[in-house]
């Protein structure tokens, strides 16, 4: 079935729009314009994609994961190795992409929002190569617990704001970055880290990343002739999944599942399963799915990974859902823990703990597999910035 | 769109506006400093010249206030803050007070009580009208209809970066006033001088093409003087954050409310008391 989400107006199905206020309609109408613009503009995109190419290290190779393979005695394991991206994690796609079109369109100055700081440290570097003014928003605890990427950051040349407000994390550090936006929308490009927030970002964002799936297709045909028969990627506001799925929607053998952090359980008080027991609401400048209480006061997620630590999700997820095009499932912190250990063991890659959700899941879903099934899970980042939390875990 | 044209509450007020005074619009958190103490504040606030109420309706991630409202509604929201609780200060200031009381706040708890038993809820109240700052023009279908048959006005804002045509497009989705945003920014005090440096030319661009609604202008008014600066050429001003900072100071002091009265009295008409 042919897939042309999202609308004009910025919605997937139901869900997206632009919820902000009045100060930013200008700025987003601009946004659209110069993002319309670099899609037909083979200059912007030579630039992005030479830049993705020589700077990133892209094409990210695709590992036939034989010894996690050859554990689950099922199926056939391969890995999309974003994590082999400069900086660690997929999110650089995304910066890169959007600091060019901040300074086509004359943007002096970029600010960001950081949870487990790969986006910050992503924004950052790419500041730092093109000689831009850099405030990364990021909540205290998340800079506690992320303290390699806090001072990443500022090696770069960033400056990282501590926002103490609300719960410390992602959330609020977004709430704190569109406040500075509104404050300062003259000079100043926001480059949100994310699926999430107003029109056009959404689509934006996931048309800079969608060159995951795009590698993953061709490459996978190389190797097995053929499309996978499972994606499986992890899912906060949803970024490496939605890259990863977006140029596979229409092929509808391929089954695709999203992982959230359940954090202590779904069935708990301390999540962050989104899809799984939220509702819809407005947070960020989108309508998608939500945590929230009756009261329509937006709760506190949890989880052990701090880039999954979000009560919101992107629009296009809560439509996929709703759709059924794509599956999610929840994985709590223990399990999450025990895949980075896991494929640390068995493949030699440390994986970032957000990316771990996604490695959880295969426990459940390989007993499930044919013995030829092909499953490809999006390895989004690198741990070596949650050391101090996976050395923790295992230790007490 | 058609809007039909209806008698309300706050079209009345500027209506009795006389030349030489301005409307004043005070906007506060429904439930800060305490639960008990908004329908005193508002029945007070009348009576020291406040011509509109904006009821704060408190959310958890108040993304376009500054730290004076964003404490206010983390407040409110502990001292057990509901949206029933809200209605229920409507129906109580109904009670002894005419005053237009617009309640203003976030899409997300609107969307969650249900816009149509939302709409419903406020009118039947007594609530005049609504004002929500995350649901512009262009989302604006979600309520238009709902509010429109629960006679409600829906007031949208205007900021200093909006087009000459987004002025118009605001000017003819909204009913009893536009709300002219004097700065961009969160919501918060400001130096007065900064305010009126920039406001004049924009306010300018308001008059020339906002021609159906009254026009109140807020964001950094945090006395008479400012008011009578930045309100110079519209029907009136809007006071929030330089309020709430002032009850913020005052409470729970002894005599802290008829303190707060006189910060308002003082407001509305300088040092001449009235």
């Amino acid at each position: 079935m042919k897939y042309t989400a999202p609308t004009k107006e910025g919605y997937f199905g139901k869900f997206g729009g632009k919820f902000v206020p009045e100060i930013l309609i200008p700025a987003l109408e601009e946004l659209e314009i110069a993002y319309e613009e670099s899609l037909n503009d083979p200059l912007f995109q030579k630039e992005y994609h030479d830049l993705l190419k020589e700077y990133v290290g892209r094409p990210t190779k695709l590992t036939y994961a034989n010894r996690l393979t050859d554990h689950y005695g099922k199926g056939k394991i391969y890995f999309k190795r974003e994590d082999l991206c400069h900086t660690g994690a997929h999110k650089i796609n995304n910066a890169i992409g959007q600091l060019l079109l901040a300074r086509n369109m004359g943007k002096t100055r970029i600010i960001a929002e950081t949870g487990a700081g790969q986006h910050g440290v992503a924004t950052a570097t790419a500041c730092a190569k093109f000689g831009f003014d850099c405030v990364i928003y990021m909540g205290a605890e998340d800079m506690e617990r992320q303290k390699l990427n806090v001072d990443r950051m500022r090696l770069l040349g960033a400056e990282v704001r501590s926002v103490t407000s609300g719960s410390q994390t992602l959330k609020d550090a977004t709430n704190e970055a569109i406040r500075d936006w509104v404050t300062n929308v003259e000079n100043t490009f926001y480059i949100i880290g994310s699926v999430v927030g107003p029109h056009p970002y959404p689509v934006m964002t996931r048309n800079f990343h969608r060159v995951i799936g795009e590698e993953t297709k061709e490459q996978l045909k190389h190797a097995e002739g053929r499309l996978p028969d499972y994606l499986v990627a992890c899912v906060g506001g949803g970024s490496n999944a939605i890259g990863f799925f977006y140029p596979f929607i229409e092929n509808e053998d391929v089954k695709m599942i999203g992982i959230e952090a359940a954090g202590l359980g779904a069935d708990t008080d301390q999540t962050a399963a989104t899809l799984t027991i939220g509702t819809p609401g407005v947070l960020h400048g989108s309508l998608s799915y939500l945590l929230h209480d009756t009261e329509g006061q937006v709760q506190l997620a949890h989880s052990i990974s701090a880039g999954l630590d979000y009560p919101g999700i992107g629009p296009e997820h809560s439509h996929l859902f709703d759709t059924k095009r794509v599956h999610y499932f929840g994985v709590t912190d223990q399990q999450a823990m025990d895949a980075v250990k896991r494929v640390s063991e068995t493949e030699g890659i440390i994986p970032a703990i957000e990316t771990a959700h996604a490695f959880a899941y295969l426990e459940t879903l390989m007993p499930l597999t044919q013995k030829d099934e092909i499953v490809v899970v999006n390895c989004s980042g690198r741990g070596d910035k949650d050391m101090k939390t996976i050395s923790e875990w295992f230790d007490s | 769109m058609v809007i039909t044209q209806h008698k309300s509450r706050v079209s009345a007020v500027f209506e009795r506006r006389k030349d030489n005074s301005k409307i004043m619009s005070l906007f506060i958190t429904a439930g800060y400093p305490n639960l008990d103490a908004t329908v005193d504040l508002i029945l007070g606030f009348e009576k020291n010249g406040a011509d509109i109420i904006e009821l704060g309706m408190p959310f958890s991630d108040p993304l376009a206030d500054g730290p004076t409202i964003q404490y206010a509604s983390n407040m409110a929201i502990s001292n057990g803050i509901t949206m029933k609780k809200i209605f229920e200060m409507v129906r109580e200031v109904r009670k002894s007070s005419d005053i237009p009381i617009i309640l203003m706040g976030y899409i997300n708890p609107v969307m969650r009580y249900g816009l149509n038993a939302f709409c419903k809820d406020a009118a039947e109240c007594g609530a005049d009208g609504l004002i929500l700052p995350d649901l512009p023009p262009e989302e604006s279908s979600y309520i238009a209809e709902e509010a429109k048959s629960n006679k409600l006005d829906m007031i949208y804002l205007v900021a200093p970066n909006s087009t000459d045509e987004r002025m118009k497009k605001v000017d003819e989705l909204s009913s009893g006033f536009v709300y002219c945003v004097s700065v961009t920014g969160v919501t918060g005090a400001r130096k007065g001088e900064e305010v009126a440096k920039s406001v004049e030319k924009f306010i300018g661009r308001v008059n020339k093409h906002v021609t159906k609604n009254p026009r109140l202008v807020g964001f950094g008014i945090k006395n008479h003087e400012d008011a009578v600066i930045i309100a110079k050429d519209v029907d009136g001003f809007i006071v929030g954050s330089a309020l709430i900072d002032n009850i913020r100071n005052n409470y729970p002091n002894n005599n802290w409310i008829e303190n707060v009265f006189s910060f308002v009295n003082e407001l509305k008409y300088g040092n001449k008391k009235n």
